[in-house]
């Protein structure tokens, strides 16, 4: 998926199969924009399960829901929420030929992916303790049905687990970035990879936004 | 041009020698190659499976092999020809070779990714041949749950893991050929000038990455349920198992599409050169292309008429898989009209063309009887769907395919394929085809269930027909492989325009150059303007 | 060697399937004749005559295109009412049909009689009478296919899914299961023999009978001393079960569901997944105790639950709409 980006960098030449920079700069934004529809697909596929399994199950589910630590999620958030705003400022920066300030808002992004990431490690890991990982040994004390308890916490891993893995694949395009950018590589004219990795962080940004009330809070309200 | 200056004159494949030349090459042209080699490799997999089923079938005591084993060879059979062959056989081959050239382009918009596909591809197939070598997989390639997940005791992860990896491949496939036809266009070359071969090539495209990615998702599910047991399939912890089929159909469905739309565009491209005349209602038939891409989208649900689906459901998705037909069949319509007056030439691919439309023809209207609700119940799951979606695969997809590279095989090699021989083997391959696949219509009729490894004894006279077709189709399918390889070095030398054809590809000499274009052509003419080519007399092969 | 071509007709439904196979048939092979001629005329009449040729193109013609996609669209849509009609008439059982419940798994087919005889792989049914299946699985997905009935139907793990037909000829008809299911699944066949009414009441009365499935329902259910909880009076810490069957029910988040087979199988197992209105989740579940044909005795024990005629006081308060009335015939009401 970090192809997405390599494509048409390393030289700040125009690539031999394209014409003109716009025609190339054009190419590459349209490119990631339909690997952005596949991943809305990618996804879909996941958001078209928790519908169904939470609309046959909503007591259950509204009660491991509940059992989710909506804090941290919110806190979660947050982080990344500020992670898109400075990927926006690391944009602008590179439009306006900004050097210094465009490595900054990259190593700000990277940090910030970086904590979402470990307060994500964080909560698996209190899944594991209270016995919440599916498979043999789950348990969880509010179901009497342990099955459709158990449904919610595999979409909550595999869901929250794939985004985590487009977040470690986004943080290795970010220092991908970060390493060209302090070299020089990316100029006011030539700034494409940046402005495509952009698209691409606040995918997954997008895509949290959608799991977090399906996961943390869609049934608060009831209690 | 004689045999001397092909081989002087500076091509793409003279460009470079030695395995790092191909194996690290941004070159659609070279690509395209690999690409051919790869799947020419797993069609004789899959043949070989095949031919394996039919030799069981000959008796109804099952007493070749065990159950299990024919279980993991319809599965593998299946998992070979539709995975490794069929989704990336037109598009990735002649589509990948022609698309840059006929719309104007030096390459596709990203070439480094084109060669990421293949090694997906490669990759995605060593994970299916370590499958199937460590012992093979028996969910067939349906991979239906629980079965799947559950209680299948073979080798399922590695294939899904195969199936999974070469998704991705057709995917950047897609999306690359999307970009290069918004963006790569040379100038003049408007949308309605291009030629019904990009039309279906783009259309494609889009079912390619809008669909894929669901199958991905999927596979992820059955992979976390079979080492997890996270529970979304199964019926003991409340998961649904006919979810699965949903989910699995949204894609496989519209992928039956991914397959046979390139071969429609090939069957554009060859009815209208060797007739000499512009495609009639070449509108009609470019628009019907991004019809059946979109409402292909929309029936999936007919696979599961009798899988506990609502009646209501069932009744919805009957109804459209009706919208789906019109499309495929005004395009028949508007092939035969091409014909009317036109200049008709009998060579190799225009056979091809004809039993394409032919088989199609009897494939397409057999897809109208398992779309009716009542009739469906009684013949889904049985040989006659086999049949049915052979005759599409088969006979569409597979006459268009050879159709298609014996129409470019000059442009790729600068050789000519021998004639009568490709003429008699087009022939032996029609034949078989339809003594294989036509008793298996009455067969399904009759009530024989698919996948079955033995079966009751009044079956078997039609078992024996198929077997004998199918073995005539085996010796059909290894001639080709022999004069093509034969040609590459004793084949007549091509010419540029050896059919008197359109397309900007047949500007260029044969084999193309590795820049395809050193100036980008402008446009002028309206597609499949003959009045251009045919003047300055050119030598018809 | 015998070559037959045509399967054999014996229920109601065939000679519909039949009859919409032919339409099909006949509107392909006119197609068909059409374009392969039209092909073969075009082809020989403008066969290329010399290199140089240039025919005339032309380009497009809207009324064509019109026709011949309006045409055929109103001849499928023919195929898709004909089709739909019989589908329909297909998954709607008479309310009259005889009940058999059909259990599947790797790699057999297990039939219960009402009347309790148990069959595998060979179901005997009287012809001239609906018979309906309600099935279930359980392990794979199977499929129960009557080629000379023309019906088939999924059978799947977790659900119970119905199919029903008429029997108009007697004889000995091929049972196969059409969705694969592992390394045996064309050995997953038997036979259905349809006979004569009175042959059927001899072949009932002749074999061996484990008593009737509400009879045996009503043991598990003592059993597993469900009565306890469920007392008839609606005295109970659970609903009472008297007249439940085929009721509407309101639930404790205020949706109504209709009482039916799948949804007291899902209480069995699932007891949690729709608690009544008015009373608490204390039932546990009984996946894994009650087998899949435990099961349905159970239901069928339920279904048997009839409040008497006259009877009339006393609401219970979970079931709205259902008036249970004072049941004092259930011997499970200890």
């Amino acid at each position: 998926m970090a192809e997405q980006a390599h494509a048409p960098v390393e030289s700040l030449a125009l690539r031999e199969q394209f014409n003109t920079p716009e025609q190339q700069k054009e190419s590459s934004a349209f490119g990631m924009w339909i690997f952005l529809v596949t991943e809305v697909m990618f996804f879909g596929g996941l958001f078209l399960a928790y519908t169904i399994y939470r609309n046959t199950y909503p007591v259950v589910f509204g009660m491991a829901s509940t059992s989710l630590n909506a804090v941290i999620g919110a806190l979660n958030t947050a982080v990344l929420l500020c992670s898109s705003f400075t990927m926006v400022l690391g944009v602008r920066a590179a439009q306006l030929g900004r050097r210094r300030a465009l490595v900054i808002f990259l190593i700000l992004t990277l940090l910030l992916g970086m904590v979402f990431l470990g307060v994500k490690a964080y909560e698996w890991n209190q899944k594991f303790v209270e016995h919440h990982i599916p498979g043999a040994h789950f348990h969880f004390e509010g179901a009497a049905e342990q099955g459709p308890a158990q449904l919610f916490f595999s979409l909550y891993f595999v869901m929250t687990g794939l985004h985590a893995l487009h977040m470690v694949v986004g943080a290795g395009i970010l220092s991908w970035l970060l390493y060209h950018a302090v070299r020089g590589r990316f100029t006011a004219e030539y700034m494409t990879p940046v402005d495509i990795a952009g698209l691409y962080w606040h995918f997954v940004d997008i895509i949290w936004i959608f799991l977090f009330p399906l996961l943390y809070l869609i049934d608060r309200h009831m209690r | 041009m004689n045999t001397a200056a092909i081989e002087t004159q500076e091509n793409y494949l003279n460009a470079g020698y030695g395995l790092k030349s191909w194996l690290l090459t941004k070159d659609h042209k070279r690509i395209a190659i690999l690409y051919l080699i790869t799947i020419t490799i797993f069609f004789f997999i899959g043949g070989i499976f095949a031919s394996l089923i039919r030799i069981e079938l000959l008796t109804p005591q099952g007493n070749l092999v065990s159950s299990e084993t024919y279980n993991k060879l319809f599965t593998m059979h299946g998992i070979a020809m539709i995975f490794f062959f069929l989704i990336p056989s037109i598009p990735a081959t002649l589509g990948n070779f022609f698309l840059p050239m006929m719309i104007g382009a030096r390459d596709l918009a990203f070439p480094r990714i084109n060669l990421l596909s293949w090694y997906l591809l490669v990759i995605g197939g060593a994970f299916a041949i370590f499958a199937m070598l460590a012992g093979g997989v028996d969910t067939g390639w349906t991979f239906y749950t629980p079965y799947s997940t559950t209680y299948s005791n073979s080798w399922v992860i590695a294939t899904a893991l195969g199936i999974f990896v070469s998704g991705f491949s057709s995917i950047l496939t897609g999306l690359n050929f999307i970009v290069t036809v918004h963006r790569m266009r040379a100038p003049g070359m408007t949308w309605f000038r291009l030629p019904l071969f990009v039309w279906a090539n783009y259309a494609t495209a889009v079912i390619q990455v809008l669909g894929t990615p669901v199958v991905a998702v999927t596979l992820v599910l059955v992979f976390c349920e079979r080492v997890f047991h996270i529970g979304i399939f199964d019926p003991n912890l409340g998961g649904d198992p006919v979810l699965f089929q949903h989910m699995f159909w949204f894609y496989s469905h519209p992928a039956v599409y991914i397959m046979v739309l390139p071969a429609m565009g090939v069957i554009s491209e060859i009815i209208s050169v060797f007739s000499r005349k512009p495609i009639f209602g070449y509108h009609v038939v470019a628009f019907s292309s991004m019809a059946i891409a979109v409402i292909g989208f929309l029936v999936w649900g007919h696979h599961l008429f009798v899988s506990t689906q609502s009646v209501y459901a069932g009744l919805v998705f009957s109804f459209l898989s009706y919208f789906v037909a019109i499309p495929s069949a005004v395009k028949v319509f508007n092939w035969t009209a091409t014909l009317y007056k036109g200049s008709i030439s009998f060579a190799t691919p225009m056979l091809y063309a004809f039993g394409f439309i032919g088989l199609f023809t009897i494939g397409g209207l057999t897809g109208l009887f398992v779309a009716s609700l009542g009739f469906d119940v009684h013949v889904t799951d049985t040989y006659f769907v086999v049949a049915h979606f052979h005759y599409i695969m088969v006979g569409g997809t597979i006459m268009a395919f050879l159709g298609g590279l014996h129409y470019w095989w000059p442009k790729i090699t600068g050789r000519m394929y021998p004639e009568n021989w490709a003429k008699l083997s087009a022939a032996i391959i029609f034949v078989g085809f339809n003594l294989t696949f036509f008793p298996q219509f009455i067969l399904g009729y009759m009530g024989m269930p698919r996948r079955y490894h033995n079966y009751p004894d009044e079956f078997q006279v039609l078992h024996v027909l198929s077997t004998a077709g199918a073995s005539i189709l085996a010796i059909g399918y290894l001639f080709p492989m022999v004069y093509f390889m034969w040609s590459l070095r004793y084949g007549a030398v091509a010419g540029a325009n050896p059919w008197g054809a359109t397309g900007l590809e047949w500007t260029m000499q044969s084999p193309p150059p590795v820049h395809n274009f050193d100036e980008i052509p402008v446009v002028t003419h309206e597609v499949y303007d003959y009045s251009t080519v045919v003047k300055e007399g050119v030598e018809v092969g | 060697m015998k070559l037959p071509l045509f399967p054999e007709s014996a229920s109601t439904f065939a000679p519909d399937v039949d009859h919409l196979l032919f339409y099909l048939v006949g509107v392909s092979v006119f197609f068909t004749v059409l374009i392969f001629g039209a092909i073969f005329y075009f082809a020989i009449r403008y066969r290329r005559r010399s290199d140089n040729e240039l025919p005339k193109p032309i380009h497009a013609s809207l009324a064509l295109e019109i026709a011949w996609s309006v045409i055929p669209f109103g001849l499928t849509m023919i195929m898709f009412a004909w089709g739909a009609n019989i589908f329909f008439k297909e998954s709607r059982p008479p309310k009259d049909a005889m009940q058999i419940y059909v259990v599947a798994k790797q790699w057999m087919w297990k039939l219960q009689h009402m009347e309790g005889q148990r069959e595998i792989n060979e179901l005997h049914i009287p012809v001239g009478r609906p018979v309906k299946l309600t099935m279930t699985s359980e392990d794979a997905i199977h499929s129960f296919f009557v080629p000379a009935f023309r019906t088939k139907q999924d059978v799947v793990p977790g659900r119970y899914s119905t199919t029903w037909f008429t029997a108009t000829k007697p004889g000995k008809y091929h049972l196969f299961c059409a969705e694969y299911c592992g390394t045996k699944h064309s050995g997953m066949t038997g036979w259905i023999y349809a006979m004569e009414p009175q042959d059927y009441q001899a072949w009932l009365s002749g074999g061996r009978s484990f008593g009737s499935l509400a009879e045996n329902g009503e043991k598990l259910f003592q059993d597993l001393a469900c009565g306890n909880c469920h007392k008839a009076d609606g005295s109970g810490r659970c609903p009472s079960l008297v007249g439940l069957f085929g009721r509407s029910v309101q639930l404790a988040d205020g949706r109504f569901v209709n009482a039916d087979e799948a949804y007291l199988r899902e209480s069995i197992l699932q007891p949690n997944a729709k608690i009544v209105a008015g009373y608490q989740p204390l039932m546990p579940t009984f996946q894994g105790q009650v087998t899949e044909e435990g099961v349905l005795e159970l239901i069928e024990y339920i279904k048997s639950l009839v409040p008497p005629p006259a009877a009339g006081t006393g609401t219970t308060p979970a079931e709205i709409n259902v008036n249970p009335g004072v049941a004092t015939a259930t011997p499970s009401n200890r």
